[in-house]
């Protein structure tokens, strides 16, 4: 797909995005509100893991930094543009040292260190109670104003955090396009041939998670304001699990596939547990069985998620 | 080719390996066993020798991809012993390994720009260059001295294991490395392709002006291609010197067909 093709499509993505809202119910709303803000968490996911290749089951603990500095911030006033800034490096400063464990081990070892991180950080959010609520969490987060515009509307909300999404999207594919992107895919391709080109493995391995992280983060202060009430619940590692599911779904180091990935695995049994049609009402109860079955054939089938079928076609045309 | 690799700083064409007595013993096991050589600038040395006499453990101690027993290597008069590849790498050392080592997901292209990206600039200023790190140019007459212009733009891991070889050795010399150890690059290679290998060292050799190391099986390859050659034999240098001399040597032939 040339340049342009791909930004007349995105614009006309967007376009539908913007416009189906007025159409939607609120509920609906909310829930595309919501698919976007963890679509900001996933595209980070996606850098990390993705793109330099480095396991991470440690997402959701960020998403919920984020969220907690942003509860906490916003309640005192904080605006939340400034609010931003802070839970991104905040969330970097942390990714950087969840890196330090991925120069010492790989794939699932790795995977099971920010698994234990994750845990730690969701027991704070529960135990710390003078901070974060515990179980009962923070409620009456405010949403934000922008240029004196109220976006606490639904709708209005949508359309802020659809505006911050393409934002992000665009930082993250100027970096991918930078030879920072082509680095990290050498890091995940053959670290050891990368180390004896010159590239600083030890960097870009922590800058994959920083950066990662400080996505999440992002998205986490989205999310606070969204839901205006925060409980360690969402933030709890099988979130990661199904943040890491989003961008295998959907394509791992496929640059909308945590787009598509998140849409399927967190915002379809959502719409479908809202709905009265019949077929669907079958679909609510067996959502998971179905889902399982997919999941296990598009492993199978498509190990490099659903964005990479072209590539799959391709191959069945014949060798190079 | 324009440098566009590792600063060469003040000792630029005076790149010079003095490799002394150097050992990796494994237990009893003396993979390596008080190896000595030098390469001159510009010079191409190849390294023979059956399996399991130690040479490829002798370059991954001297490239500091293990740590040797004992010993000492020097790189333009600095002692280089137990440096880190990244470090050598930043000297202007380079290498090949023995098995395939490209960058399968990327396209060839990306597989040629990124091996001397990281040369060019900091790493904060790598975010804000241009995506080709302005080394599209570079890496376009590579592929063209490669013959890899009509799979430039495909994934690297999809191509055949030849061009694949192709694509790892043009990588080694994107960065214009003062030195290159060449872990057998005629491996796997189809003949046809062996000779258009060596002419594309030559080239190399001739128009980049760095050093070779070349360890490799292929007689009539070494032989013509390298005017130093070292026999090693049971991690040490058995015969050292012009190739029909080493040939010639009764102590090569028995270590190679036994007695």
């Amino acid at each position: 797909m040339n340049a342009r093709v791909h930004l007349l499509a995105l614009a006309a993505a967007l376009a539908a995005l913007a416009i189906v809202a007025l159409y939607l119910k609120r509920s609906e709303v909310y829930l595309l509100t919501l698919w976007a803000v963890y679509v900001m968490a996933t595209m980070g996911l996606n850098l990390t893991a993705g793109y330099a290749g480095q396991m991470s089951l440690g997402q959701a603990a960020f998403f919920g930094i984020g969220a907690y500095l942003a509860a906490i911030l916003l309640k005192l006033g904080w605006p939340f543009l400034a609010v931003l800034p802070v839970a991104a490096l905040v969330c970097f400063v942390v990714g950087l040292a969840l890196g330090f464990p991925a120069l010492r081990v790989q794939h699932h070892y790795l995977a099971f260190a920010t698994l234990g991180f994750n845990v730690l950080v969701y027991l704070a959010m529960r135990n710390e109670e003078q901070i974060t609520g515990g179980t009962f969490g923070i409620s009456g987060i405010p949403r934000p104003t922008f240029l004196g515009i109220d976006l606490g509307g639904h709708v209005a909300y949508w359309y802020w955090t659809l505006g911050s999404l393409v934002v992000l999207g665009g930082i993250l594919w100027w970096l991918l396009r930078s030879p920072w992107g082509r680095a990290f895919a050498a890091l995940r391709d053959n670290p050891i041939r990368a180390e004896s080109l010159g590239v600083n493995i030890t960097a870009y391995t922590l800058l994959a998670f920083a950066i990662g992280a400080a996505f999440a983060g992002v998205g986490g202060v989205y999310y606070a304001s969204l839901v205006e009430f925060i409980e360690p619940g969402p933030f709890h590692f099988s979130t990661s699990l199904m943040m890491l599911l989003a961008v295998i779904v959907g394509g791992s180091g496929k640059f909308y596939g945590p787009a598509l990935g998140t849409a399927i695995v967190i915002l379809l049994p959502e719409f479908l547990r809202g709905s009265s049609t019949p077929w669907l009402k079958f679909m609510q109860v067996w959502y998971l069985a179905v889902f399982g079955i997919a999941v296990v054939a598009l492993m199978i089938w498509l190990p490099g998620g659903l964005l990479s079928i072209r590539e799959r076609l391709d191959r069945k045309g014949g060798p190079q | 080719m324009s440098a566009a690799g590792p600063s060469h700083g003040d000792n630029a064409g005076k790149a010079f390996l003095e490799v002394r007595e150097v050992r990796k013993h494994y237990g009893a096991i003396k993979a390596v066993d008080g190896v000595s050589f030098k390469v001159g600038p510009g010079e191409i040395v190849g390294v023979i020798g059956p399996n399991g006499s130690g040479k490829t453990t002798l370059f991954n101690s001297i490239l500091g991809q293990i740590r040797p027993t004992s010993g000492s290597v020097e790189f333009c008069g600095e002692d280089i012993t137990a440096m880190s590849p990244l470090e050598l790498s930043r000297r202007g050392v380079g290498r090949t390994f023995q098995t395939l080592q490209v960058f399968g997901q990327l396209p060839v292209r990306d597989n040629l720009i990124v091996a001397a990206q990281e040369f060019q600039g900091s790493l904060p200023g790598r975010l804000f260059a241009a995506p080709d790190a302005g080394l599209g140019e570079r890496a376009d007459r590579m592929i063209e001295l490669f013959r890899l212009k009509h799979v430039a733009q495909l994934p690297a891991g999809r191509l055949s294991y030849g061009q694949q070889k192709l694509i790892d050795i043009a990588m080694a010399f994107m960065p214009n490395p003062r030195l290159v150890l060449l872990d057998e690059p005629c491996a796997g290679v189809n003949p046809s392709l062996v000779d258009q290998l060596r002419e594309l060292l030559v080239e190399l050799n001739r128009s980049q002006g760095g050093s070779f190391v070349v360890i490799e099986h292929n007689m009539d390859f070494i032989m013509k291609l390298c005017p130093h050659v070292i026999c090693m034999v049971e991690g040490k240098v058995l015969s050292e010197g012009k190739p029909a001399d080493v040939q010639a040597n009764p102590a090569v032939l028995e270590a190679y067909l036994g007695n």
